[in-house]
């Protein structure tokens, strides 16, 4: 069991207010991503769950159970931190073993627990090396199976994937994603990749200065950003922001359209501009276009689009995909 | 940049050092050796003659000798253990936030630049002192008989004096060394359930190796020749009792006028001190392997 629930929780340092009010449910064996940009508050309220930080004001509660004053081991939470946070002068297995030796777990049930967790997480051949002999991914999935042998009722991860380089973050974000399977134990994943968020999450909640701007599935997000900050957070590449004029007609402040729905004509089209860069990815080709008065669009074309530097462009979004938001960036 | 002319350029570049450093070194070491190998008094002048090793002979025969050999282990054990406990334990102290924590750290630090003479004057005539001392006053507040601590305690009085100008050496370094302790490591310990003492054995001690290596070594080095703490103290006595190696040789070259004697005993301590580093060098040495 591992439901989580967040009863107006409030955070400040000094005089600084991290997080202003926040209220959230977690519900059993979910995986709930917090995502935001560097310094919205996602750690600290990662923190605040852990224990490692006091609340200023609220309550949290795991399973109903009002854990706001309960010290951090007590919380039967596991966390894996950005930095891994190994124990350099012991072994992988002393790594692993540690939370149950702290428990007094009878040493059968150690070494069963610390090689089950091996297996799981294919550390067997790496037992009985130091952290600063193993790579990052085996830094990392030390640090998971530091965070399993205690059964936990929930995992922490405070952005584990930063450290590692772009070919390694795929692969750890698909075996965090099957491990969240083979468990089923509620997950509690920080990062500020909304690709992470994406394609790891159940649930995200997407947060900005402190506050939670939306909490949804990842497609509910996409398709129903209920903000200017979450339709800009989420999608990648961003999505395209029109104000003025072209927005008025439309009946909104502000429109917005992604560019996986701009449909490049060479005849006419809603906006004019010329091409700036055309990044070919093979798949895909983004095409900057700068338009008078709007500023750059960008467009996701079929990777097959031959477009050069400078040419001129018509881009029309497709029918029923244009995003309207009012004045203050709410969604219409 | 391993080139036969960078080396060149290297060794060239580093020959006045070095050639000054076997000057300073080789020179002294070679005519201690010579003269530990002459009957050399100097109350005897223009009778020097080539002896072979009766001087050591004589110096290992001398009953102070035993005793001062193991003065000065029990001296240098005895500081060790005081200054790496007490800087263990005074450096987990000073690493709590509390107001004045600067003051607090400078009054900290500040024994270790009162020179030697001065600190063992203090505490000889001010503190250990049966008559006058503050001990003696506190002795006598409680009822107690005074101790006269440098007549009937000598080696722990000066074991004491000398702690106490080492201890701030050893708490600086070792609350350096606790600050460079990773805060997620610690975390990560608290969160996976260790108390205070298991997060201290577990995480911190660990973390402490090095620099207790580091300590520990520094101060055996010095601590191998302690001089003015004893000479303003008890000059060796009463008897031998705080007679150490260097206090012997002391005694023997300035106070008998043997060169040959002395020259004797300070090659014996040379040996002494190495084989001690090589036997700390043995047991902690791999603490030092990055």
């Amino acid at each position: 069991m591992g439901s989580i629930t967040l009863d107006h929780v409030q955070k400040s340092f000094g005089g600084v207010t991290v997080i202003p009010d926040v209220s959230l449910d977690i519900k059993d064996g979910e995986f709930v991503v917090f995502v935001g940009p560097s310094g919205c508050g996602k750690s600290t309220l990662l923190r605040l769950i852990a224990g490692l930080e006091d609340v200023s004001g609220g309550k949290i509660s795991i399973d109903g159970e009002d854990i706001t004053k309960t010290a951090p081991a007590q919380r039967k939470l596991s966390m894996v931190f950005q930095s891994y946070a190994l124990y350099p002068h012991m072994s992988v297995r002393g790594n692993i073993a540690f939370p149950l030796k702290m428990e007094k777990a009878p040493k059968e049930k150690i070494e069963e627990s610390v090689a089950n967790a091996a297996a799981i997480l294919n550390l067997t051949d790496y037992l009985d090396r130091k952290p600063r002999q193993l790579s990052g991914g085996q830094r990392q999935r030390v640090a998971i199976g530091r965070a399993i042998v205690r059964q936990p009722k929930a995992f922490l991860f405070d952005e584990p994937l930063s450290n590692l380089d772009a070919a390694l973050r795929v692969n750890m974000r698909l075996e965090i994603s099957e491990l969240h399977k083979k468990l089923n134990t509620t997950m509690i994943y920080v990062t500020h990749d909304q690709v992470e968020a994406m394609t790891m999450a159940d649930k995200i909640v997407v947060l900005n200065a402190g506050n939670i701007e939306q909490v949804g599935s990842p497609i509910e997000l996409y398709t129903r950003p209920s903000n200017l900050f979450v339709a800009g957070f989420i999608g990648s590449p961003k999505m395209n922001f029109i104000s003025g004029e072209k927005a008025r007609s439309q009946g909104a402040a502000t429109i917005g359209v992604r560019p996986e729905h701009l449909q490049l004509n060479r005849e006419s089209g809603m906006l004019t501009g010329t091409v700036g860069v055309a990044e070919h990815l093979g798949s895909d080709t983004f095409v900057h276009v700068n338009v008078e008065g709007v500023g750059q669009v960008t467009a996701r074309l079929p990777g097959d689009m031959p477009v050069s530097h400078g040419e001129t462009v018509h881009l029309t979004p497709q029918e029923g995909r244009i995003y309207k938001f009012d004045e203050k960036g709410l969604a219409i | 940049m391993a080139t036969l002319h960078t080396q060149t350029a290297a060794r060239f570049m580093m020959a006045p050092a070095v050639l000054l450093l076997l000057a300073w070194m080789l020179v002294p070491l070679s005519m201690t050796l010579w003269f530990s190998f002459q009957r050399y008094n100097l109350l005897m002048p223009g009778m020097e003659y080539f002896t072979g090793f009766e001087n050591y002979r004589y110096f290992f025969s001398n009953p102070s000798f035993w005793a001062a050999l193991f003065n000065t282990l029990y001296l240098v054990g005895g500081v060790l253990i005081i200054t790496l406990a007490g800087g263990t334990l005074l450096a987990l102290l000073l690493d709590q936030p509390i107001f004045g924590q600067g003051i607090v750290r400078l009054l900290v630090i500040a024994p270790f630049f009162v020179m030697p003479t001065v600190s063992a004057l203090v505490w000889k005539n001010m503190l250990m002192h049966p008559v006058n001392g503050f001990f003696a006053w506190l002795a006598r507040v409680f009822g107690f008989q005074p101790v006269d601590w440098l007549a009937q305690l000598p080696l722990v009085s000066i074991i004491i004096i000398v702690a106490w100008q080492w201890l701030p050496f050893a708490t600086l370094i070792i609350l350096t060394a606790l600050q460079s302790l990773d805060e997620d490591q610690r975390e990560a310990a608290s969160l996976d359930g260790a108390g205070p003492f298991s997060m201290f054995f577990y995480i911190t001690l660990p973390h402490l190796a090095r620099a207790i290596t580091v300590v520990m070594l520094i101060e055996t080095i010095f601590l191998l020749s302690v001089f003015a703490e004893i000479l303003v103290t008890t000059n060796g006595g009463p008897g031998t009792s705080t007679t150490n190696l260097t206090f012997l040789i002391y005694i023997q070259s300035l106070l008998q006028f043997d060169v040959g004697l002395a020259s004797a005993g300070g090659i014996v301590a040379v040996i002494l001190a190495n084989i001690v580093a090589i036997f700390l060098l043995r047991i902690v040495g791999r603490n030092l392997e990055a």
